[in-house]
């Protein structure tokens, strides 16, 4: 992708140390793809943590009926 | 169970009310008529399948799923759900005008809010989703193909597309409330083209054994000369699931979708449409979405490395033969046996069986399966007289 989509953040160097340490063996190619990587798993599971699901009522008993007719619901 | 890919689960379906006064208003409107598989792609982006997208792609998201297989949200997205138009109708389109889009058969069943038009190189786009440019590939052929314009904007639809087997079609919305109310937590979701032989059923029940339930998904919708037809594919897998499933742990609907080929990026895209109906696993078997051999046989398995915040979980498979010393299916991790032992699960062995009217040895398939197969006279797409 073009240059124009990254950013920049500063991060304390003995941390940069001990990401390049943790990346060894890895397979990652530079420091900002690993930190990406970990960036967005991280990211991730704290939205997947917030979200709730819901349907409103109304909905709810429509999708039932359709279920119960189709025979997917007792 | 998943929360829906990108956090919400999209529904652009018209209310009753907004249906009746579009279907007058949708008269007056320009029009753009869609073929049979943009018309499945308008259904599953007005119903979920396609979350967190509202509508066909702008240039700027199109860009990013092209050069990082994610939207320009940073969203994990690898196939570019896109509308291509001629340069005729580009010049008539304005950006901010609502158009109707038509059936191919020109009834009008959903709208698009035109957002952006803009070109596209497609040998670009070839490159970028099918690793190659060679015009063999039936997926790059497609694209060369294409109008030379895209138009993206949202879509609303108001009329449902009609299907030979509503009783097998479940959208996200109805899968998800399905799946809570049977106490379901951990789904696993499993695509297939194909009537199920013993090499599935072994894979499908391998994985149910960790999850509360499996959700068997077929896509339906255009297939090869010589594939099965979509009607022989679901009444083998409705028998199968009879006889040989608990009836409270396995799920089956249809995907109304067209196959890409794209191999590892559609494997994504497969796993993400699964994510939306609930699944928090998906199988991801030996060359999954592939053609001819433009792929690794694990490529498709592989990519998932690249998506740490896909949030569904791929269940992978290697191959899988029958061994007649273990007496089933197995696979490299479980059976100690050298290959003079073993047996492919042949699918072209098994569909020249059907075409004489022989039923395939019941260590490849369940009898009654096959029985189910060979009732119907034209079994293969193309066999219709």
């Amino acid at each position: 992708m073009t240059e124009k989509n990254y950013t920049t953040v500063s991060i304390p160097k003995p941390l940069a140390k001990k990401i390049k340490k943790r990346m060894e063996g890895t397979g990652f190619n530079s420091m900002s793809s690993y930190v990406t990587y970990v960036l967005r798993q991280v990211i991730s599971s704290m939205e997947e943590e917030e979200k709730a699901e819901e349907f409103s009522k109304e909905d709810e008993e429509k999708v039932k009926e359709r279920l119960r007719a189709l025979g997917y619901l007792d | 169970m998943s929360t829906p890919h990108g956090g919400t689960l999209v529904d652009h379906t018209a209310s009753k009310k907004k249906s009746a006064r579009l279907k007058e208003e949708t008269r007056e409107m320009k029009s753009i008529r869609l073929t049979s598989g943009l018309r499945k792609d308008v259904q599953n982006l007005a119903n979920g399948v396609y979350s967190p997208l509202t509508g066909f792609l702008c240039g700027n998201d199109f860009d990013w799923v092209l050069e990082e297989s994610r939207l320009s949200d940073d969203t994990p997205w690898t196939l570019p759900i896109i509308l291509d138009v001629t340069e005729e109708q580009r010049k008539e389109l304005s950006i901010g005008e609502e158009i109707s889009l038509l059936t191919e058969e020109e009834e009008p069943f959903a709208t698009l809010e035109v957002e952006e038009l803009y070109g596209f190189d497609k040998k670009r786009m070839a490159r970028k989703i099918y690793g190659t440019e060679d015009q063999d590939h039936p997926g790059v052929k497609r694209v060369m193909n294409m109008k030379d314009h895209l138009v993206g904007g949202d879509i609303l639809q108001f009329k449902k597309n009609s299907t030979d087997f509503e009783k097998f079609h479940l959208t996200p919305k109805e899968t998800r409330i399905l799946f809570r109310e049977k106490g379901w937590r951990t789904i696993v979701g499993f695509q297939t083209r194909n009537v199920p032989h013993m090499g599935h059923e072994y894979v499908q029940k391998t994985a149910l054994s960790f999850v509360d339930g499996i959700f068997i998904n077929p896509i339906i919708g255009k297939k090869k000369a010589g594939d099965y037809r979509d009607e022989v594919i679901l009444a083998a897998y409705d028998t199968l699931m009879d006889k040989y499933y608990l009836k409270g742990r396995a799920v089956m609907s249809i995907l109304e979708a067209e196959m890409r080929y794209a191999g590892p990026k559609e494997a994504v895209f497969h796993a993400i449409m699964r994510k939306n109906f609930g699944c928090t696993h998906f199988i991801v078997g030996r060359d999954h979405a592939g053609v001819g051999d433009y792929y690794g046989p694990y490529d498709a398995q592989d990519i998932f490395d690249e998506f740490p915040d896909l949030d569904i979980t791929p269940v992978f498979f290697k191959s899988f033969t029958y061994c007649e010393k273990c007496g089933g299916a197995v696979d490299g991790h479980i059976c100690p046996h050298d290959d003079k032992n073993r047996e492919n699960f042949s699918g072209t062995k098994m569909r020249n069986m059907f075409k004489e009217g022989k039923t395939p040895p019941e260590h490849m398939m369940r009898p009654e399966v096959a029985k189910t197969v060979l009732r119907y006279e034209d079994k293969f797409v193309g066999d219709q007289k």
